[in-house]
C-alpha cells in the first residue's frame, strides 16, 4: 500500500498537511495532479494546494489560520517565511531572549 | 507495547465502577496521596528532604514559593490540599513568610483530613524540622490509610486535558481523539475540563456557538479576548519555537488543533482555577488572570496548567503532545497521548497512547478515542500511567489574580 504523504483535512482548505516526510524533488499528488516538491517537507508541515498571493487567507480544518505575506506556487512549503497570524505574532527560537 | 489494550472491551460507562477513597465531603479519590507542602521557597529544601526521607511514591511535594501574600495562591493550596486524591497533609513554613498557614491548616482539618504544621524557625532549624516532619508523614500516612473505601462511578470523575509541545500532527490525531474520549466520558456524566484560553484565540466564535446559554457564549468570547489582550502585552502568544519546528505557523492554527480536544458536546460553563465543576459534562477552565496584566505570563509552563486543572478537582489529566513532553504531576496522574508517529518511535517509553497511528492510517480517530477512554478507566482503577510509574511528580504554582466567577459563567447548579 502506498499512502500519499499529504492529506486534505477539509474540502475548503487551500493547504495540505504532511503525514510522512517527503523529499525535495518527490512529487506530491495535489487534486489528482503530480506536483514536484521544491523542498523537503517534514511531518506536520503544510504545502500549498493552489497558487497563493500576499494577503490570501490560509484555510486549514475549514477555518482561517492566518494570511500570506509572500506569493507561493502550488506545492510550496507554507510556513513562517510566507505567512503570518491575523492575531498574535508567532516567535521562533531566534526571537527568544528579549521577551 | 500494551498501550493499545487490544483485548480490552470498553465496559458500559454508565454502570462501570472502580474502587476509590471516599472523602468526608462526598467526593471520591482515585489515589490516596500524602502531600508535603512548603509555604515559601525558603522551606522548599526542608519539605523536599521530608518527602525523600519518607521513601514512598505516595508522598508528594507541593508548595508555593512566594513570600508576598496572594489570594489566588491560598485558594489554590486550599483546593489542592483537599483534593479527593489527597489523604492528608504536612505543612512546612519558614515562619516569617506571608502565607496564611493557619487558614490553610484549618481548611484542611475542616475537610476531615489530618494535617500537621512545622515552622522551621520554631522547630530548631533544618535538621530538626526534617526529623519531625518525617515522623509526621508516617503518622499522617497511617491516618490516610484508614480512609474509607467505596465504589466510584464514571459520573463522579473529573478529567482535565491539556496539550504541550504541540505540532502539526496534534490537531489531526491526539487532540480530536481526546475529544472523542471527552464526548464518551461526558455523556456518562463525568466532568471534562479543557483549558488555556490563549490557545483558543481564533476559535472564539465557533466555541461560543456551543455554549448552553447565549450569556455563557458571550462570556466564552470575552475570556478569549481577555487572553489575546493579555498575551499581546506579554509580547508572545502561547506559541513556542517547537510548535513552529513541528509545522505550526500561527497561534490560530495551533488554536484550531487545541480546540479539538474539547470534542463536540455543549459547553456547560467557565471555571476559574479552584472552582469545582457543578455538574458533569464539558467545562472550559479560564487560566488567564483578570485585570491589568501582572506577575508575568499566565502560566509559565504546562505543569502550572495541570495543577490548575487538579485544583478544579481533576482526578487525572489527558496530556496530548506532538514534539514529546515527558511530564507528569503531583496529586493526579497524567496520561500522555502522543500525536506524532515519529515522536512516538523516539519516546515510546514515555507515551501511554500512540495516536500517531492515525497519521499513518494504522488506526482511526474512533479507535484511539476508545483506547484513551479504556486507559482512563484503568488508571482511575489504580493502574499507573507511564509518567506516574517513572515518578514524575512535577508541581508549579506562581502568582495570579482573579475576579470571582460571574453568574453567566456557571448557569447550572449542582443537582
Amino acid at each position: 500500500m502506498t499512502m500519499s504523504p499529504f492529506i486534505l483535512l477539509h474540502p475548503d482548505d487551500n493547504v495540505l498537511v504532511c503525514r510522512a516526510r517527503a523529499e525535495a524533488g518527490q512529487s506530491a499528488i495535489i487534486d489528482g495532479e503530480a506536483v514536484p516538491l521544491p523542498v523537503t517537507i517534514e511531518v506536520g508541515h503544510k504545502i500549498a494546494r493552489t497558487a497563493l498571493k500576499p494577503g490570501d487567507k490560509i484555510v486549514k480544518y475549514g477555518a482561517p489560520i492566518g494570511s500570506m505575506i509572500a506569493a507561493a506556487a502550488r506545492g510550496d512549503h507554507i510556513h513562517m517565511h510566507n505567512m503570518k497570524s491575523d492575531y498574535i505574532k508567532s516567535h521562533t527560537r531566534e526571537a527568544t531572549g528579549h521577551g | 507495547m500494551d498501550s493499545a489494550h487490544p483485548a480490552f472491551r470498553l465496559p458500559d460507562l454508565t454502570t462501570h465502577t472502580f474502587p476509590a477513597w471516599v472523602r468526608a465531603d462526598g467526593r471520591k479519590g482515585i489515589r490516596n496521596i500524602v502531600a508535603v507542602a512548603y509555604l515559601v521557597e525558603c522551606a522548599h529544601h526542608v519539605a523536599r528532604r521530608i518527602v525523600q526521607q519518607s521513601g514512598r511514591d505516595d508522598v508528594h511535594l507541593i508548595g508555593f514559593p512566594g513570600c508576598y501574600p496572594n489570594a489566588y495562591a491560598l485558594q489554590m493550596m486550599q483546593a489542592l490540599c483537599t483534593h479527593p486524591n489527597i489523604g492528608g497533609v504536612v505543612l512546612v513554613s519558614l515562619g516569617c513568610e506571608s502565607f496564611n498557614r493557619e487558614a490553610l491548616a484549618s481548611h484542611i482539618r475542616a475537610s476531615g483530613r489530618s494535617v500537621e504544621t512545622f515552622v522551621i524557625q520554631n522547630e530548631g532549624g533544618t535538621a530538626e524540622t526534617i526529623r519531625k516532619g518525617t515522623e509526621a508523614v508516617a503518622r499522617i500516612r497511617a491516618d490516610a490509610d484508614k480512609a474509607p473505601r467505596g465504589d466510584m462511578h464514571v459520573s463522579e470523575l473529573v478529567i482535565g486535558t491539556i496539550c504541550g509541545g504541540s505540532d502539526g500532527t496534534s490537531g489531526i490525531t491526539a487532540n480530536p481523539a481526546v475529544g472523542r474520549c471527552f464526548d464518551a466520558l461526558g455523556a456518562a456524566g463525568a466532568a471534562c475540563i479543557f483549558e488555556e484560553t490563549g490557545e483558543l484565540v481564533g476559535c472564539e466564535k465557533i466555541m461560543a456557538s456551543r455554549a448552553i446559554t447565549p450569556e455563557l457564549g458571550a462570556e466564552l468570547e470575552a475570556c478569549v479576548q481577555k487572553a489575546e489582550a493579555y498575551y499581546t502585552v506579554m509580547g508572545f502568544g502561547s506559541f513556542a519555537p517547537g510548535n513552529a519546528e513541528g509545522g505550526l505557523t500561527t497561534q490560530e492554527e495551533k488554536s484550531m488543533g487545541a480546540y479539538s480536544k474539547s470534542g463536540s458536546a455543549p459547553i456547560r460553563g467557565i471555571l476559574k482555577p479552584g472552582d469545582q465543576p457543578p455538574t458533569g459534562g464539558l467545562y472550559l477552565l479560564d487560566v488567564v488572570p483578570d485585570g491589568e496584566p501582572r506577575f508575568g505570563f499566565p502560566n509559565i509552563s504546562d505543569n502550572a496548567e495541570i495543577i490548575e486543572l487538579i485544583a478544579c478537582g481533576a482526578h487525572l489529566t489527558l496530556f496530548t503532545t506532538g514534539r514529546g513532553s515527558v511530564v507528569g504531576s503531583a496529586i493526579s496522574p497524567v496520561i500522555k497521548v502522543c500525536a506524532n508517529p515519529e515522536t512516538y518511535r523516539r519516546l515510546s517509553s514515555d507515551m501511554d497512547i500512540d495516536a500517531g497511528r492515525i497519521m499513518e492510517g494504522r488506526a482511526t480517530l474512533d479507535e484511539v478515542g476508545e483506547e484513551i477512554t479504556a486507559l482512563v478507566l484503568k488508571v482511575a482503577g489504580g493502574g499507573e500511567s507511564l509518567s506516574e510509574a517513572m515518578g514524575h511528580q512535577e508541581f508549579i504554582l506562581t502568582y495570579k489574580a482573579f475576579d470571582p466567577t460571574g453568574p453567566a459563567c456557571l448557569p447550572l447548579r449542582r443537582a
